[in-house]
């Protein structure tokens, strides 16, 4: 399984400068693993050290919020389309 | 009469006849049937509180005033700035040194004298907060930080009032509608803040100036479509703006049951948003560092005392400005550079503001360098105390 991983320009600098990447898994979180085996400066952005998805780093798969698909577990399916936000506070 | 509302017809209160000079300033919304004379009196007698009269404010307050908001609340309570005129419109050159609120206040009289804007000259704390939002139909979130942002969000949900969001980081925004009657709020979006210096302030990582007229014009929109109830809202929906690619995404939002303002409604007052954004017992509070003044490392080089001035801004930071005798060294690539160095040697490190030459000590001290000193305040420091040619930016 393949998704396309569309991170923000902060984001994009630590994965060679990609704003859209693709990734392979059949969950998120493996989706996850590959970004950051590939990109191991991206990795500690993505997730905490135990793994898990930080409350201030959200993930959407085609459009929809994965805390309510089972986060990090959310399945993933070829062609699917990930999002990754970062809170931002500049005003 | 206090207003109320529905999420669908914002304003209801005895509704103002609006005066022969305002029917013709307003002409081209009263000939659109979805706003009309009844919409235009709306508008009349709505009160919007604008926190922040910066980058998103600065186009909100503009936007607002024309199109007839008839109350809008100001809470600021900076100085304007050289640096704030690159995106900050609502000011003007003449206006550096002033208040923001007098400045803007004014700007706003001169876009529409029928508006009556009421002054905060304060910062929106826990203590005041809920006193100045009580008195408004809705509130427009332009501050510049989590604390604020929380602050903001907890106080809407807790009086039943829109919060209209907006953010901005570099050459990307966010804006969505939270806290509406079944709308999510923005602790549903983000249940916790990112550990303070995770996320740069756009006065390190910079925002490109017209991006705040875009995301603050998307929260005007917003606004006027709640209070006139027509239109789609942004609520249960987070909009990306991409200026760079010039994309917009939708993403959907959800009120999350276990949220703790809008979900189990655990959150019954205002808390201490610095203490929540600070550490948090998160990760232990990172032992203090040496600092130097950038007078005592001027008298330094004065004495003609031998030691390395590291300077760990980007290179495009370094054309704009450096120090004498420094030595250009970004943090971003640091680790590789580290062995260049010598550890025996007394070192100094410095950046703009003194935020990254802080972790590149950490990072040195790591490395096993003991002689290092971070140079408080930056070259913005160095500018304003040691050596005003130094250019500040």
């Amino acid at each position: 399984m393949a998704a396309t991983v569309n991170l923000p320009s902060v984001l994009a600098r630590l994965a060679a400068d990609q704003k859209s990447v693709q990734a392979a898994g059949s969950t998120l979180g493996e989706v996850v693993s590959d970004l950051t085996r590939r990109y191991p400066e991206l990795g500690p952005r993505l997730r905490d050290e135990k793994g898990q998805p930080y409350p201030y780093v959200i993930f959407y798969v085609n459009d929809e919020d994965v805390r309510f698909q089972g986060g990090f577990q959310a399945p993933i399916r070829d062609g699917d389309e990930v999002v990754v936000v970062p809170a931002i506070a500049g005003g | 009469m206090h207003g109320t509302f529905d999420g669908k017809d914002a304003v209801k209160r005895t509704l103002p006849e609006l005066t022969q000079e305002e029917t013709l300033r307003y002409s081209r919304h009263l000939i659109l049937p979805e706003v009309g004379l009844e919409g235009q009196k709306k508008l009349k007698a709505a009160r919007v509180l604008l926190v922040g009269a910066g980058g998103l404010g600065s186009p909100l307050g503009l936007y607002l005033a024309a199109a007839g908001v008839g109350r809008i609340g100001l809470v600021e309570f900076d100085t304007v700035d050289l640096t704030n005129l690159q995106r900050q419109v609502i000011h003007g050159t003449k206006d550096v040194g002033r208040s923001k609120l007098q400045s803007a206040k004014e700007r706003i009289h001169d876009v529409n004298p029928n508006v009556e804007v009421v002054g905060y000259e304060t910062r929106l704390t826990s203590e005041n907060a809920l006193d100045i939002v009580r008195d408004y139909d809705l509130v427009v979130d332009g501050t510049d930080n989590f604390a604020t942002r929380y602050l903001v969000n907890d106080a809407c949900v807790l009086l039943g009032k829109p919060n209209v969001y907006g953010s901005i980081f570099r050459f990307e925004g966010q804006a969505s509608v939270f806290a509406t009657a079944d709308g999510p709020c923005y602790r549903c979006l983000y249940p916790e803040p990112p550990p303070p210096g995770m996320v740069p302030s756009c006065a390190e990582g910079g925002v490109l100036g017209v991006l705040p007229g875009l995301v603050g014009l998307i929260q005007a929109t917003e606004t006027l479509k709640l209070l006139l109830g027509i239109g789609e809202s942004l609520a249960g929906r987070l909009l990306l703006v991409d200026a760079l690619g010039m994309k917009f995404r939708n993403v959907k939002l959800q009120r999350d049951p276990k949220c703790p303002a809008c979900g189990t409604r655990e959150l019954k007052a205002l808390i201490d948003y610095q203490q929540f954004c600070s550490v948090r017992g998160r990760e232990p509070e990172p032992e203090k560092i040496a600092e130097l003044t950038p007078a005592e490392v001027a008298a330094k080089q004065a004495r003609g005392e031998d030691f390395d001035l590291l300077d760990v801004r980007e290179p495009h930071e370094w054309q704009i400005a450096r120090l004498p005798g420094a030595r250009l060294m970004p943090l971003a690539t640091l680790g590789a550079t580290l062995s260049q160095l010598d550890p025996n040697r007394e070192i100094v490190v410095h950046c703009k503001l003194g935020g990254r030459s802080a972790k590149a000590v950490r990072q040195l001290q790591a490395a096993g360098f003991r002689r290092v000193w971070n140079m408080a305040g930056g070259i913005a420091r160095w500018s304003q105390e040691v050596d005003s040619k130094v250019p500040r930016y």
